[in-house]
Order: structure tokens, then C-alpha cells, then sequence
């Protein structure tokens, strides 16, 4: 079943190559020797805080911050007026007061005019200590003409409905992108919309539409975004230690924004305490520290505070969404239309690449082998934070998973078909990979079947439906839920993906030194997957050299060669590739080193792991290690050959890889109370060829935790006046090991065709399966109460309205 | 305030604002950075401490609270270069991913398994589940517990 071959033993006992090995980081953070931006302390370093708007909208009056400035201790205050005066020499507009997003908006980095979400930075303080830096907070005086606010994004584009982009002059809270798009559709409309009608006139047809809401959830790492800035104001050195998971792409931003020489900025993401897309965007903490140091000459620190945390930096989600699936009643899906209301908060800030403005939710059509599909998302302003691509996405196909796989189950419930037999009528065959879908995405190689029945095997299926139809008979609530997802992952090729203009490919660079040893530098920045363990095992793999023998450095745009960094799931597919071919480059620099040592052609030598050796007589050979110092020694080397065996490589994937899996999700419903219990939660993955399938499974593990939290628990809701309701750890609530089961995990192994070890990426595939298998189980549960549908968050409160038949609208907490 | 405490065995005096919350005092007086911050509600559970024995969330209490007390962080679990078996547990069975949940996640462990060597999984998740991690789902955190007790050690008590 598993691909990872028996590799020898390094003499430290690690496999030389791919295999479950022991983490390199983990000796430094199991002893609390972690390194993360809030343990950088420097020389004479500031710290500062963020004064927030209370409201969700409202126009800056006056602001009076003399009684701050008087407090002993205080720096410097700084207002979004101030930095209106401080002048830019940028190509995107001539002051600090605002800064370009990843979409091609503007946001406030403080706010001038207008609030126009709750939590909205206003003024910064810097301070000898963060305790008199928040005593300042306290003393400004803002004085607010309070404006109504738009919070439901169904009203946004109501004709009385307040503008809240009056910076740009729009007269509606519609969003345009770069490309003067209003709205993103994908698929074929007209074909998709006569399937549909054909169906409804068919009596051997039949058609469901649901309105299924993915609400605004938060990535919430454990340890909040923030940054250090020292700009040396006589060499003009910008050094930024942040919590940043692309650095690089960081920096660039940085010099856009500051007008800073970008040889001058080197950004350091040091140890990340967790990322899942909440530190893939710029935030104005981040400007502020910066121009903060630019004004006070010294080293200032800003972290967030949980609270600022979930208000204001990227939340997920917000998609509204209106599905109708189209089949015949031996339940063959025809065809599938999705309408998206994308609520995108106050500023256009999310991280896609450009070409894809709702990401790759496009790719909705899942799992499922049907000609027609079609969708069409339209975003709007609202008086909310900005954001929008985070939590794992993979670039919005956590949304475009959950609606197809929640929708399935609708029409299975319809067609009163087991959902089980429903999604294997209509998976699609492995002959027919590589897979067209519908709205245009080539799946790269799946056996979709043989990994479905593995998961229903582990669940024991039909025993989970007999023991369910025994209980239901008692008045006991059980409900087994599927979800059956496929993720396109790996962004680029860099033709049709970029951000912000920065092609989506990543560089990498492999130093092997004299004896043997080498140095891998990484554009990309790991948040815990361990890349200081995996992408040395990569290199080992190639080459034969044991893992630790090899360095992996990362994080540190001085250290590291350029590339768009970690989220999307990307590093495995993009960066892991590009360890691969950078090694394959240093075998093939080392085979002429060989023949020149071994006298002979190049073409007459062979390689076996971590060794070339001469046809015929394997004897007759030279080690890795040995040519590496020959490689630096007095040998001669045919014309043209410099010597060394270092290398670079930028890779562009051809491609995304396509991960997929089927998750099976068993629940306990106590209707009386609406508890929901998940009892078990089995995982069937397929990522291609696994490099350490010890943290792959971890990797699955955190993803499935992550799917109960929002199925169950995690949600940012407001009320009509623009409160967060899920502005702390209080309100906005995460799973523990209570809420969590002993995951049953499983796997097969579908090489990707075009990536060079056949690795697919895995840190988002069961962030993004897993919610619609529990929601697929608690709904399976209350079925009998005629539910056939209920939006996330299933809370108690929720499912016990759902079963009374009052479902309520959870991300506006009315009904 | 001039306070007087023991971390990690090694005594401190130091003056202190009286409204310095614990958690900030261990990490930006003594610079012990292996206790982490991660809420301003006491729910995550990062700077999960040992006060006298007992785990406590160090942004619960106040510096001047500690006054003559014993405390214990995770850079006192290891016996200089040996790892306690919590913390060899954590890396044996994968127990983390970021780490910033670990420590603290490794203060209640060592104290669970200092009362109860043998701890039943409900034990052990009814016993971590004041800390929040984001990264593992648990599994693996309740198998490193699991694990340290399977391979016990006599935990280096010094407070
Ligand atoms: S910092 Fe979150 S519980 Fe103490
Ligand atoms: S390992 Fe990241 S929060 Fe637990």
C-alpha cells in the first residue's frame, strides 16, 4: 500500500531518503529554544500598540492625542494624518496613510477619513514598555461621527446601502479587480443552465438547490502575527523579523510600500508558532513597526494581542453560497451550478493570484465525473476586517469542497440513496486521469474508487449503517458522514499564477562543501511542517547523503534565494521539487567530477544511491562524499567544468499537483441538548508519494481538528451594529482534546505524473475534507427530524433549532 | 515591588511593577522564552508554568503573586543534557509541529504523570484540555504522555 520503498540507514539510524524520521527542529523546541518573533529582543528596542476603532463604521472626527504623548515613558504617537505627511517615494502612491493589498485594493494602514470595520487600526504607539504603551491607548481621544454599517453581505448592494469605499469613489460596495471584473465565473453557463432546466422537465430527473454558507471563520495559530523592524538610519538597512510565511514576497511588498531599495531590507521569519494562511498577508502592524523605526531611529517590536488578532488580520470564508445539482434518479449528477456572494470585508485584501480572484474555488465540481458545471461569484465590501484567503484554503477549495460534498449529500437525501453509493456512481474512473473537469482543471492522476472503499473498509460502512438503523429504532441519534474532496495544489506554473506580478515559482540553492556535508537554502518558510527534517530527506534522497548531514536553511531573504513562499499547500509541490532538481543538478556536476577521478567517460558511469560507479565494475566507483572533495581538490576537470558541486534551481511547476481523500466521520447527536459527539473520524489520504509519512499523518491530524472546530465551534459572527462576536479565545472557540477523537488514519499513494519524486502536498487536504464530513454525519444524525440541511457552526444551540426546525442564519446570530 | 522567587532552582530578586502579569515577567525580566503568550483570556494555555507543583497559566497571576514561591518552566524539565521523558516523548511520537503549544503542553504532562503514572487517554486528554493546540489534533500529544509513562524517569523536581 505505501510507495516509501525500504531505504538503507544513515549512521545515525535516519532513513537516507524518504521514510518516517524524527524532526531536526524539534530539539530546540521541546527544550523551549524555540526562536519566535516575540522572543527577538534587540538593543534599545521599542514596543508599541495599535489603538482600534470601537465601530464598524464611522468618520473620523478629530483625534486628540496630547494626554498620550504626555504619559512618561511614551515615544512617539503616531496618527494616519501624520503618516499622510510622511512622503513615499513608491511607485504606489506618494504616503505611508495607505498601502496596496495582495488583490490590488488599498487598505488603511491608519485610518484617515473613515473606519470601516470594528478593530480598524487608528493610531500607534510607541513606548519605552508595552505596558505604557497600552496605559497611551487609553488617552487618545477619538471622537467618531458614527455611520450605519453594512455587516449582512445580502444587503451590500441594497440601492440605500452605505458606501464604504468612498475613498475610491464608488457610489456601491460592488469590487472590481485588476482586471475590471465585477464578478468571477467559471464553467459553461449556458450548457450548465440547459442540463439544469432539461432535468427539471425530466420526471426521470431530479433537481435540489441549497443555500449553503461557509461562514467567516479565523486561521487563530497559537502565537499571533507581529514584527520587529530596525532600520539603521545611517546605512538605511531595514532588518524585519516577522511572522511571515513568505518572506520574500514580503519584502518586495516592503519595498513597494516603504520605497525602501529592496537590497537594503533583509526580513527574517524566524520560528512561526503556526501559520494556516494567517501570515501570508500584510498587515499595517507590520508597516507601522517599520515606520515606526523609520521615525524613532530605534528597533520597535508590535505584536498583536489575541484579540486584534482574530478581529483584524485575515479571517476565511464568508462565501454564501446557492448550489443546484442536477441528476437523474438512478443518481448520475449532470450538471451542478454554484452562485457565490463573496463577503470580502472593508479592503480587497486577499492573497490569490491574480488570475484568480475567488483563488481556485473554480474547481468545485469535486470529485465527480459530469459534463456540466458553472459558477459565478460576485464579491462585495462590507464593514468588516479584510482578508479572505486563510485557514488552510488552499486558495478558497475549502469553500468549493464543502459545497460540493454538502450538496451531494442533499441530492442523496433527495434520491434517498445512500450517499456512499451516490459519490461511487459518480466518482471519477482512474483510467480517465489525467481528468478535464468541467470548469477546466486538469487532475493529474487519482484512483479515486480504490481509495473510497479503503476508508469505508477501516469505517466498517455497512456494519456503522446496520448499528445506526438499530439505534435509530431506540430514539438514539447517530449520523455517518462522507466527504470524498480533491485539492489542486503547488501554485504556479508561473505563466497563469502570480501575486501582486511575482510569478509563482520558487527558487532554491544546494551548497555541498568539501566533506560531504551540504547546505539547502529554501525560498520557502516552514509554520511546523518540519521542512528543516523533510527537504534534507529530499536532498538525501537524490543523492545519498544521510539527512543529517544536511542543513536546511529558510526563512532569512539574506540566506535564502527568492520565491512566493509557504501556504496553498505549496512547498512540497513547488519547493519540494525544486530540492529534488537542484540535487539531480549536483549528481550530474558530480558524475563528470567522477570521470574525470575514475578516468572514463561520463557515459560510462552509473549511479546508485549516494555512489557513481563504472558499468561493468561496480567496484570501480566514487561516493558523494568523495567527489565532493575532489570536486574542490587539485583534480582536473575536463574544459568548461568549474569544480564545486553547487547549484541552484528555480522550479515552475508545470502543473498543480491534485491530493485527495475520503474522509469518514461518525457523530453521536443527543437531539434533547443538540451535543454533538464525534466518535471516530477516519482519513483516507492520497498525496502522491509520502517523503516522511510520520508528519504527514500529523499534518492530517491538525487538519481533521481543524475540520470539527469549524463544523462544530469556530465561527466569527457580528451583530447588526458591526460587533465582532468572535473577538476572543472566549467566544471564538476552538477544539481540545475533548472535542477531538482517536483519528483512524489510511492511505494509498497515486504518484503525481509530473512532480519529480511524484509528492503532492498534504498541509491543507483535511482542513479542506473535513468539514462537510462531520456536518455530513450531524445532518445524516437529525435526519429523521426532516433536516436536510443546517450551516456551520453546528453548536448545541443549532442543531437542537435545526431539529425543531428553525435553523438560524449563524454568521449575522439572527434568525 | 522587590520580589523574591525560585525558577527553575536558581533564586531571583528583582523589582516589578505590581501589575506585571507572571507570564511577561519570566519572559522579559529573566528572558526565559520557552513560556509562551498566546490569549488575553487565559484559554490557550501557552504559558502553562509550574507554581509550587502545581501548573498554572502564568497570565493568571500576577509577578508579585510569586513572591517566595518555587517555579518551574520547561527549561527546567531537562537534566542538562538529558531530556526529561516528557520531552523525549514529545519527539518520539511526533508531538508537535509548531512548538508553541509544547511547553506548556509538556508542564501538565510531567505533572499529570507525576500523579497518576499511569494515566488512561481520557485522563490525559481531560488534563491538556485547558490548552489549545492548533497544529496537531492532539493525537500525537496524548501519545508522547502515553509514551513518557511507559518510559518513566524520575521527574527533576526543582522547586
Ligand atoms: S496566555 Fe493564553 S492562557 Fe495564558
Ligand atoms: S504544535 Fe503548534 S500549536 Fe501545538
Amino acid at each position: 500500500m505505501t510507495a516509501v520503498e525500504e531505504v538503507p540507514l544513515s549512521p545515525a539510524g535516519n532513513p537516507i531518503g524518504f521514510g518516517s524520521m524524527k524532526r531536526v527542529e524539534d530539539a530546540r523546541f521541546v527544550r523551549g529554544q524555540g526562536n519566535y518573533v516575540d522572543d527577538v529582543n534587540l538593543p534599545g528596542m521599542l514596543h508599541s500598540a495599535i489603538l482600534r476603532s470601537p465601530h464598524a463604521h464611522a468618520r473620523i472626527v478629530s483625534i486628540d492625542k496630547s494626554a498620550a504623548e504626555a504619559l512618561p515613558g511614551v515615544v512617539l504617537v503616531i496618527t494616519g494624518e501624520m503618516l499622510a505627511g510622511v512622503p513615499r517615494p513608491s511607485l504606489l502612491g506618494d504616503n505611508f496613510a495607505w498601502m496596496p493589498t495582495l488583490s490590488y485594493d488599498t487598505q488603511a494602514v491608519l485610518a484617515t477619513d473613515k473606519v470601516r470595520f470594528q478593530g480598524q487600526e487608528v493610531a500607534f504607539v510607541i513606548a519605552e514598555s508595552k505596558y505604557i504603551a497600552r496605559d497611551a491607548l487609553e488617552l487618545i481621544d477619538v471622537e467618531y461621527d458614527v455611520l450605519d454599517a453594512v455587516m449582512d453581505a445580502k444587503k451590500a448592494m441594497d440601492p440605500d446601502a452605505p458606501v464604504i469605499r468612498d475613498d475610491k469613489g464608488q457610489t456601491d460596495n460592488s469590487i472590481t479587480d485588476v482586471h475590471g471584473n465585477q464578478s468571477w465565473e467559471s464553467g459553461n453557463a449556458e450548457a450548465t443552465a440547459a442540463a439544469i432546466a432539461a432535468a427539471e422537465a425530466d420526471p426521470n430527473c431530479v433537481v435540489v438547490t441549497e443555500q449553503i454558507l461557509y461562514p467567516r471563520v479565523h486561521p487563530a495559530p497559537m502565537e499571533t502575527c507581529g514584527s520587529v523592524a530596525e532600520l539603521n538610519p545611517v546605512t538605511g538597512q531595514l532588518t524585519l523579523y516577522t511572522t511571515s510565511q513568505a518572506p520574500h514576497a514580503h519584502r518586495t511588498v516592503y519595498a513597494m510600500v516603504a520605497g525602501l531599495p529592496e537590497q537594503k531590507i533583509r526580513v527574517i521569519s524566524p520560528d512561526i508558532g503556526g501559520g494556516f494562511g494567517n501570515k501570508v498577508g500584510v498587515y499595517p502592524g507590520y508597516v507601522l513597526s517599520i515606520v515606526g523605526s523609520l521615525l524613532t531611529g530605534k528597533p520597535v517590536k508590535w505584536m498583536e494581542d489575541r484579540s486584534e488578532n482574530l478581529m483584524s488580520t485575515s479571517f476565511a470564508r464568508d462565501y454564501h453560497m446557492k448550489a443546484t445539482i442536477a441528476a437523474t434518479k438512478e443518481g448520475k449528477i449532470l450538471a451542478v451550478d454554484v452562485d457565490v456572494l463573496a463577503d470580502h470585508g472593508a479592503f480587497n485584501g486577499v492573497a490569490q493570484p491574480t488570475n484568480y480572484p475567488a483563488g481556485f474555488f473554480h474547481i468545485f465540481s469535486g470529485s465527480y465525473d459530469y459534463p456540466n458545471a458553472h459558477c459565478k461569484v460576485t464579491p462585495v465590501y462590507t464593514n468588516k476586517a479584510p482578508g479572505g484567503v486563510a485557514y488552510a484554503c488552499s486558495f478558497r477549495i475549502t469553500e468549493a469542497a464543502y459545497v460540493i460534498e454538502r450538496v451531494v449529500d442533499c441530492l442523496a437525501a433527495e434520491l434517498q440513496m445512500d450517499p456512499a453509493e451516490l459519490r461511487l456512481k459518480n466518482l471519477i474512473a482512474s483510467d480517465k486521469f489525467p481528468y478535464m473537469s468541467p470548469t477546466g482543471w486538469e487532475y493529474d492522476s487519482g484512483e479515486y474508487e480504490k481509495t473510497m472503499r479503503l476508508a469505508m473498509e477501516i469505517a466498517g460502512y455497512d456494519e456503522l449503517r446496520r448499528e445506526q438503523a438499530e439505534k435509530r429504532a431506540k430514539g438514539e441519534y447517530m449520523g455517518i458522514g462522507i466527504s470524498f474532496f480533491t485539492e489542486g495544489v503547488g501554485a504556479g506554473p508561473r505563466k497563469t499564477m502570480d501575486i501582486l506580478g511575482l510569478g509563482m515559482a520558487d527558487g532554491i540553492e544546494l551548497r555541498v562543501h568539501p566533506t560531504g556535508k551540504a547546505v539547502l537554502r529554501l525560498s520557502v518558510q516552514s509554520q511546523g511542517q518540519a521542512h528543516e527534517t523533510t527537504f534534507a530527506q529530499i536532498v538525501s534522497h537524490e543523492l545519498g547523503i544521510p539527512p543529517e548531514d544536511i542543513d536546511v536553511v529558510h526563512g532569512d531573504t539574506d540566506q535564502t534565494p527568492f520565491g512566493l513562499g509557504t501556504y496553498g499547500s505549496r512547498s512540497t509541490p513547488v519547493s519540494g521539487a525544486a530540492a529534488s532538481v537542484v540535487a539531480r543538478k549536483v549528481r550530474e556536476r558530480a558524475k563528470i567530477v567522477a570521470a574525470a577521478a575514475l578516468e572514463c567517460s561520463p557515459d560510462d558511469l552509473e549511479w546508485e544511491l549516494g555512489r557513481w560507479y563504472v558499468k561493468g565494475d561496480k567496484e570501480r566507483g566514487k561516493t558523494i562524499q568523495e567527489i565532493a572533495l575532489l570536486s574542490h581538490s587539485a583534480l582536473e576537470l575536463p574544459e568548461g567544468i568549474e569544480g564545486h558541486l553547487d547549484a541552484t534551481a528555480v522550479y515552475n511547476p508545470p502543473n498543480l499537483t491534485y491530493p485527495y481523500g475520503c474522509y469518514i466521520c461518525v457523530v453521536d447527536v443527543d437531539v434533547l441538548t443538540g451535543q454533538v459527539k464525534v466518535r471516530r473520524f477516519i482519513a483516507v489520504d492520497d498525496c502522491g508519494v509520502r517523503i516522511n509519512p510520520m508528519i504527514v499523518e500529523g499534518q492530517v491530524h491538525g487538519g481533521l481538528a481543524d475540520g470539527i472546530g469549524m463544523a462544530l465551534m469556530e465561527l466569527i459572527a457580528f451583530d447588526e451594529d458591526g460587533n465582532c462576536l468572535g473577538g476572543s479565545f472566549m467566544d471564538y472557540l476552538l477544539p481540545t482534546a475533548m472535542e477531538c477523537p482517536d483519528y483512524e488514519l489510511g492511505e494509498t499513494v497515486t504518484p503525481s505524473p509530473h512532480h519529480p519524486i511524484g509528492a503532492k502536498g498534504v498541509g491543507e487536504s483535511a482542513t479542506v475534507g473535513s468539514p462537510a464530513a462531520v456536518v455530513n454525519a450531524v445532518i445524516d444524525a437529525i435526519s429523521p427530524f426532516g433536516v436536510r440541511h443546517a450551516d456551520m457552526p453546528l453548536t448545541p444551540a443549532n442543531v437542537w433549532r435545526a431539529v425543531q426546525g428553525r435553523p438560524m442564519r449563524t454568521d449575522m446570530a439572527v434568525e | 515591588m522587590q520580589i523574591t522567587l525560585t525558577v527553575n532552582g536558581t533564586e531571583y530578586t528583582r523589582d516589578v511593577e505590581p501589575r506585571m502579569l507572571l507570564v511577561h515577567f519570566i519572559r522579559d525580566e529573566l528572558l526565559l522564552r520557552g513560556t509562551h503568550w498566546g490569549c488575553d483570556t487565559s484559554n490557550c494555555g501557552t504559558c502553562t508554568l509550574w507554581v509550587d507543583g502545581e501548573p498554572v497559566k502564568s497570565c493568571t497571576m500576577l509577578a508579585v503573586m510569586a513572591d517566595g514561591r518555587a517555579i518551574r518552566t520547561v527549561e527546567g524539565l531537562a537534566n542538562g543534557a538529558e531530556l526529561d521523558p516528557i520531552q523525549q516523548g514529545f519527539i518520539e511520537c511526533h508531538g508537535l509541529q509548531c512548538g508553541f503549544c509544547t511547553p506548556g503542553m509538556m508542564m501538565t504532562g510531567r505533572w499529570l504523570l507525576d500523579n497518576n503514572p499511569n494515566p488512561s487517554e481520557g485522563e490525559i486528554r481531560e488534563c491538556i484540555s485547558g490548552q489549545i493546540c492548533r497544529c496537531t489534533g492532539y493525537k500525537n500529544i496524548v501519545s508522547a504522555i502515553q509514551w513518557a509513562a511507559e518510559h518513566p524517569a524520575t521527574s527533576e523536581v526543582t522547586s
